[in-house]
């Protein structure tokens, strides 16, 4: 223990329990930390203790639960700790991903939020050693008239494109929902994916004492200050006042970074590396130190920096984009020069590994690189032990409230109901609205902005499957990955434990309906304020059923992220535990569209018909303009089996297409395989109640499926072999007519009312 | 058809640090074609990749030096361009994809400019293109022939002034120009009209794709082949239309003593 307190530096401000409050240290937090350090931390000092405490790096509210998700499976070659997950696609390869939030900074800021939000993400996967070859998003947005909507989509979707087109790495897949809850706390979720050799991956470790610590890549300045603090706090309605908290991205610096790094790697002289991101300098120094059980010395004089006068507290707590901090093998540090010298780099040693187990800063008060002011003679400035900071940091099993019946489901006026239930109600215009509403409509504005296309790698393209199909090069190897990402915060917020589990179930459904078995799974876990009772509930009972439905599906968690505090003036947003599924397909020639290929094709539905719950559909919340109702029941063992029977049915090549039941129900889903086929059909809607509950209703665990007729018979046979309910829907018709039982719905109406959805947001 | 391969064909990858689509054109020419293909490294005084001189060179699609700028605006002065100028000079084949039409047109090696698409957003979908010049990449091309090919830029809309469109026109320079699935040109439109209504994605004058330099050896073009010349690529609804250019070449490359 240090008694010894630090210099003092210049800017430095009077630590004591305001300064904690004010830098969301709560009074209990800040005795812990006098405590444990015998002594008043310095300014520095307590900068450095409050983002490590805060909760966007400490996960303080969330470990306990956390630990309860299944994180093994033969398939995993590295589950979660590390900065991305792994598992294994074969012959010694691995696909290294992650997915993230960006939902602050990118409601302070839209195109910097969410361009860095892609930053941060791709420098997680290559910071492990895989050259990142996929992207997905997920976005949140709040009511498409609220006055920012506009604005904030436009932002977002450019900023995401600016910096994924520019840096080369494909974004391939997405989704995105309209939610009032949204209007104050949008969310940017960011997934990446990266293929590396399993025995070239590389850990964020601080290891072997002596090693000399490097910084590479961008000059440190004032911005993302505190970024991770304001991540880990709600806005009350103040959020133009952190745009000093938010990051600018630079995406040809992180090219030169990227490209910098696989080389350095290549060359096998480093012991460990992390990408500075949340908390920069101090989490990756940190964090590294604590994952080796080492310490670390860093001399901050030697920081390469872009403004003058920058104090040891302002270095320790900016988020500067695109930096890494490497530790290399000991006399080996001029080969990463060299190399960073080649990408025009900037790169400086700028400390060593120690045995003491602390995070220890040097300074020169008043000294500045950049001016030449002030002679070097570097005193203390932070003195710090590493597991404080980290295992030791508070832990909370926070209170949880199960939120009475009347605030979870509410049921609408029995003449709302009747109405929708009447045999009246007319099927074509319901289509028509619901095809071209902002939830389910045609995502093509968002993904032409998007090079979807870059690498050479992309099979299944944006809008054409369930999910995204890419090939990865690995070696003489071509591996063929799917991956989806998938979240209904409505069915979240009617009920945490199921709508949680019909998120994991949705996104590796939509991975097995191109062909492919799912493999793994990372989530991003957006709810609002954990020190709510009611939000803590939603959030434990969401891991739980995240849990269930992973172990069942057999797609454990390898990676993963937590965004709490999204609310604005205490208005939560509709909980969001975001997932991306990863899968595999075993031959490129088993994969599947949703497109209707042929005249005369059967159409079929696989899977359980719906029971007519209409809860949190987009049906009934369009209709009666709040969540309302029970969902319709999720039966895990049967999701099980529906998605090997998919998977089945691909390798058995006797499928021209298939598409899940998702959003809008059965008459969607049908309208959608007409539209991407630009043909017809005819069908009749299984199922029980009214007419317009068979088609609209979404409940899980129903594939569409579309077959030539001569293969009919081997499908059923496959399908009885899983134990799975097929029942013929109709067949694929020339013409534009889509007749569904009596109504008859025009697929080019359809088509233009899906294309244009997004104008009622961007137009 | 003559395989690259039997000639020993070797294809030059220009690699400026913000290359991107770099790794799409080395694939294509030394995977697809089964050709032998290598970067050339910007800061490098020679393409020749410490061998003979290239056959081909491809300037890549990405953002060469961030473009921050303005996209090939620093490429210009890349320690790279007096070998690649010098080889351009001298006959050697030239295909600038997407940013290397920029640059190409940076050094004036093309005429015009392309700048921001009209609609001002970054566009990445397929697009068709009608075959019309002369040169090195059409060679064999029936003119009229459709293509269909992705772009994906932000900035690809080709100007000039009328009397270098009417030399281009007059010469036979303009290689492709966007048109419908059937090949007809669409009529100037607004260029607030839905982009994904339009043919032309980028309200190029006249529906200009890319354009020959006057020995039709250079081709500038913003579509990219390199992405459509495997029958994998993109679905059972996939291009590879982009394999005539490349076929067009070696049929060039057989002719060439």
């Amino acid at each position: 223990m240090s008694l010894r307190a630090p210099a003092a530096m210049p800017g430095d401000r009077a630590v004591n329990e305001a300064l904690a409050a004010e830098f969301g240290v709560s009074a209990s937090e800040y005795e812990v930390a006098l405590k444990a350090l015998g002594r008043t931390p310095s300014y520095a000092e307590m900068g450095v203790i409050s983002v490590m405490w805060s909760e966007h790096c400490s996960y303080k509210s969330s470990r306990v639960h956390l630990a309860t998700l299944p994180t093994t499976g033969a398939q995993v070659v590295l589950g979660p700790g590390e900065n991305a997950g792994a598992v294994d696609i074969g012959d010694g390869y691995c696909a290294v991903f992650k997915m993230e939030s960006h939902n602050h900074p990118s409601f302070i800021s839209p195109h910097q939020g969410a361009a860095t939000g892609v930053g941060g993400i791709l420098r997680d996967v290559f910071t492990m050693g895989a050259r990142p070859i996929a992207s997905l998003n997920s976005l949140r947005f709040g009511r498409p008239d609220h006055p920012r909507t506009k604005e904030l989509v436009e932002g977002v979707v450019a900023g995401i494109g600016d910096y994924g087109n520019c840096i080369g790495v494909p974004t391939v897949g997405g989704e995105v929902q309209f939610d009032a809850s949204y209007d104050g706390n949008i969310l940017v979720n960011a997934f990446a994916l990266g293929i590396a050799k399993q025995d070239e991956l590389f850990f964020g470790r601080a290891e072997g004492v002596g090693n000399p610590v490097l910084y590479v890549g961008a000059r440190t300045g004032r911005d993302g200050i505190h970024g991770a603090t304001m991540a880990s706090a709600s806005f009350e309605d103040d959020a133009e006042t952190k745009l000093p908290t938010v990051q600018v991205g630079d995406p040809f610096m992180e090219k030169l970074l990227l490209e910098c790094c696989l080389e350095i790697f290549a060359s096998g002289c480093l012991a460990g590396v992390q990408d500075m991101g949340a908390a920069g300098l101090t989490s990756s120094s940190v964090e590294m130190a604590a994952r080796a059980g080492t310490g670390l010395e860093l001399d901050l004089d030697a920081i390469p920096r872009r403004t003058e006068a920058l104090t040891p507290y302002e270095m320790l707590l900016s988020e500067s984009q695109e930096r890494m901090l490497m530790v290399a093998k000991a006399g080996r540090e001029n080969e990463v020069i060299e190399l960073c010298q080649k990408w025009d780099l900037e790169v400086a040693v700028v400390g060593r590994v120690t045995d003491t187990g602390r995070f220890v800063c040097k300074a020169t008060a008043g000294f500045d690189p950049l001016t030449g002011e002030g002679e070097r003679a570097p005193t203390v400035a932070v003195d710090l032990p590493v597991d404080l900071l980290t295992d030791a940091a508070p832990k909370y099993d926070r209170p949880q409230r199960a939120p009475g019946v009347e605030m979870r489901s509410t049921l609408p006026s029995s003449a709302g109901v009747a109405a929708l239930a009447s045999p009246d109600a007319a099927l074509a215009p319901t289509l028509y609205e619901l095809i071209g509403s902002v939830n389910i409509g045609s995502r093509a504005w968002i993904y032409r902005q998007y090079d979807h296309i870059v690498r050479d790698g992309t099979i299944v393209r944006p809008g054409q499957g369930d999910a995204a199909v890419i090939r990865a090069f690995c070696g003489e190897h071509r591996k063929y990955l799917a991956m989806s990402v998938d979240c209904n915060g409505r069915y979240v917020q009617l009920d945490p434990y199921a709508g949680a589990a019909m998120a994991v179930a949705e996104c590796a459904r939509n991975v097995a309906c191109v062909g492919a078995t799912p493999l793994a799974l990372t989530d991003c876990l957006n709810f609002g304020n954990p020190e709510v009772p009611e939000t803590m509930w939603r959030f434990a009972k969401a891991i739980e059923g995240m849990a269930e439905a992973c172990r069942v599906l057999n797609v454990p968690v390898v990676s993963g992220n937590v965004s709490l505090y999204n609310e604005t003036a205490g208005r939560p947003i509709l909980p969001t535990p975001t997932v991306a599924v990863v899968g595999q397909l075993h031959d490129l020639e088993d994969h599947l569209s949703m497109a209707f290929a042929d005249p005369g094709d059967r159409v079929l539905h696989l899977g359980h018909p719906t029971q007519g719950r209409m809860g949190g559909s987009e049906l009934w919340t369009s209709r009666f303009g709040r969540l309302a109702g029970e969902l319709p029941s999720l039966d895990l063992q049967a999701e099980a089996a529906l998605q090997r029977c998919i998977v089945a049915l691909a390798r058995a090549r006797v499928l021209k297409s298939a598409h899940d039941v998702s959003d809008g129900g059965l008459a969607v889903a049908l309208a959608e395989c007409c539209i991407a086929g630009q043909v017809g059909a005819s069908a009749t809607l299984p199922g029980e109640g009214p007419h317009l509950h068979r088609a609209f209703a979404e409940d899980p665990s129903r594939i569409v499926i579309s077959c030539d007729a001569a293969s009919a018979a081997r499908v059923e046979e496959i399908a009885d072999e899983y134990g799975v309910p097929l029942s013929p829907l109709g067949e694929v018709v020339a013409g534009d007519a889509l007749k569904l039982d009596d109504d008859s719905v025009s697929v080019a109406k359809a088509a233009h009312a899906h294309r244009t959805a997004l104008d009622a947001v961007v137009a | 058809m003559p395989k690259l391969i039997a000639r020993g064909v070797r294809t030059a990858v220009i690699q400026f640090p913000g290359s991107n689509a770099d790794w799409d054109a080395l694939h294509v020419a030394r995977d697809v074609l089964g050709g032998d293909a290598y970067y050339a490294f910007h800061k490098a005084t020679e393409i020749n990749g410490g061998g003979a001189i290239p056959d081909l060179v491809v300037i890549p699609g990405g953002f060469s030096y961030g473009d921050y700028l303005r996209p090939g605006a620093i490429a210009r002065f890349s320690p790279v361009v007096p070998a690649l100028v010098d080889y351009a000079k001298k006959g050697g084949l030239v295909l600038g994809i997407c940013n290397g039409f920029q640059v190409l047109t940076e050094l004036a090696l093309l005429p015009g400019a392309l700048t921001r698409n009209a609609h001002l957003r970054f566009e990445c979908r397929d697009v068709f293109v009608r075959a019309e010049g002369r040169g090195a990449f059409t060679e064999g091309v029936d003119e009229g022939t459709v293509l269909r090919l992705p772009v994906a830029h932000a900035d690809g809309r080709y100007q000039c002034d009328d009397e270098t469109l009417r030399r281009l026109d007059g010469e036979g320079r303009v290689a492709f120009r966007y048109c419908d699935g059937e090949g007809q040109l669409s009529t100037p439109s607004h260029p607030d009209a839905p982009s994904d209504a339009l043919a032309n994605p980028n309200g190029s004058v006249a529906n200009i794709a890319g354009i020959y330099d006057a020995t039709g050896r250079i081709l500038g073009l913003m579509p990219h082949p390199e992405r459509a010349s495997e029958p994998e690529l993109g679905g059972r609804s996939g291009t590879h239309d982009g394999k005539h250019l490349f076929n067009a070449a070696l049929r060039t490359l057989e002719q060439t003593p």
